[in-house]
């Protein structure tokens, strides 16, 4: 296990190199995620704005 | 009308487009998490070690997927863009625009682990030679479409000028992928290459290539997901989004 | 195709071919004038001019590397195939420098050698496992015996 993690002493370049993809494309996948809750937020307000607006005028 | 024109007039109306998104991004997120295990554990497990490099080659299951993302990202954007100039189709605007973040992601990192296997490997982390100058000009090609549409007012107007910069900046693509036949480069030419045999042994190719596939259904899943929640802000009043706005909520 | 569509596709379809076509001049233009390394043969033909910094590509050559007993500095033979060039340098090489290896190294002419001040090693596109390695340099060892062995006698 020592042996696969040094990688032949070019451990701390393999890993990172690993690291970097993995989180990149992590962020990369949970972006859209979080724009998601917002606009669905965003428009969800749209709708009872309008339903308000539509009730006061009735 | 004949019936593939048909359904590429219903899969270019957003709500068809959003379903159908929908029903498919579990499937491609699975595949992508699949062949992403097997391709990591073939790279860093099974491959052999190289004769000269020894275990830092296997930067290269990263690198090269990546680098072949960067390049295939900004064709598949430019051609989104070439359609939404001409056509006006609004999926295609959206489209183009989302999968430059993804093009962006996929050259940084193609430009980060190629530093890290250039310090160990070449004694430096950055030269600017042909190869490595081209792809960071690519870097700065997705920077500049994402920031000339952030930048303009009208969405509509903004993916149309950004989709215009990136068919432009097309001309790179060959320049990177030639640069190392070119010029005298410090970055060595191509290893796998479409015709002709692989200059790799086949237990250290299979991996490349499942890797090359992982990333390929990554960008697919990370697209379908951007544009549906584009599409879903470009026409928030729209009868059709406040439908899947209300549905949500009532889930949630 | 309405008129409106067909004049879009041609403005871009031109704006696209004077790109292409600048990119492409610009491409020709620089592959004459921008140079990433000189090789010795062209060193000695006096391409380069004195004093002058600049890259000097090629292979180290066989059997030529030096190694100082108490300091960093090493010497080795940089060729072409059609000229050799001394050189010498005192720092870290790299992990992938080592006989018959590709480098590029970064110095200027002290008379006729070449002092670096920066030494990167060339990667080549090939990729071997070292147990295929191996078997290669044993098939070539045998090759070379049975070929060596007359010129011995």
């Amino acid at each position: 296990m020592t042996e696969f993690l040094s990688m032949g002493g070019y451990g701390n370049y393999v890993w990172s190199s690993f690291a970097i993809f993995a989180i990149v494309l992590t962020l990369d996948a949970v972006a859209p995620l979080l724009k998601r809750r917002r606009v669905l937020r965003e428009l969800r307000g749209r709708v009872r704005r309008a339903q308000k607006r539509s009730e006061e005028t009735a | 009308m004949n019936p593939l024109v048909l359904w590429f007039h219903k899969l270019g109306s957003p709500p068809y487009f959003y379903r159908l998104a929908g029903r498919l991004l579990p499937w491609l997120w699975g595949l992508g998490l699949i062949s992403l295990a097997v391709g990591l554990y073939g790279g860093l497990v099974l491959a052999p070690s190289d004769y000269q490099q020894s275990d830092a080659f296997r930067i290269i299951y990263v690198h090269v997927p990546s680098a072949w993302m960067s390049l295939f990202i900004y064709g598949f954007m430019a051609l989104n863009g070439f359609i939404a100039l001409i056509w006006r189709i609004k999926l295609s605007e959206t489209l183009a625009m989302a999968a430059a973040p993804i093009g962006a992601a996929f050259t940084f990192i193609c430009l980060a682990t190629g530093s890290l296997w250039g310090k160990p490997m070449w004694g430096t982390w950055w030269t600017w030679d042909a190869r490595l100058t081209s792809e960071l000009v690519l870097l700065f090609l997705y920077f500049g479409v994402m920031g000339l549409y952030q930048a303009i007012e009208d969405r509509r107007q903004a993916s149309r000028a950004a989709a215009f910069l990136a068919l432009v900046g097309i001309v790179n693509l060959p320049i990177v992928h030639f640069s190392v036949n070119w010029w005298n480069t410090l970055h060595q030419g191509s290893t796998v290459r479409l015709f002709g045999p692989s200059l790799i042994d086949s237990r250290m190719l299979w991996p490349l290539l499942i890797m090359a596939i992982a990333t390929k259904f990554l960008f697919a899943a990370s697209l379908l997901s951007r544009a549906r929640v584009d599409l879903l802000e470009l026409e928030a009043g729209k009868d059709w989004a406040r439908q899947v706005a209300l549905a949500d909520g009532d889930a949630a | 195709m309405n008129p409106t569509r067909k004049r879009r596709l041609v403005v871009i379809s031109l704006i696209l071919g004077a790109v292409g076509i600048a990119a492409a001049l610009t491409v020709l233009a620089l592959q004459q004038n921008i140079t990433y390394l000189y090789t010795p043969v062209e060193v000695q033909a006096g391409k380069v001019p004195p004093d002058a910094r600049f890259r000097l590509g090629g292979m180290v050559k066989a059997g030529s590397i030096q190694r100082a007993g108490d300091s960093l500095k090493t010497g080795f033979t940089v060729t072409d195939g059609d000229a050799d060039l001394a050189v010498e340098y005192t720092g870290i090489l790299p992990d992938l420098f080592r006989e018959k290896q590709s480098v590029v190294a970064t110095g200027r002419m002290e008379g006729s050698r070449f002092v670096a001040s920066e030494v990167l090693a060339k990667h080549d596109e090939n990729y071997v496992p070292r147990d295929v390695a191996e078997a290669m340099a044993k098939a070539h060892k045998k090759h070379e015996v049975s070929e060596g062995a007359p010129a011995a006698q």
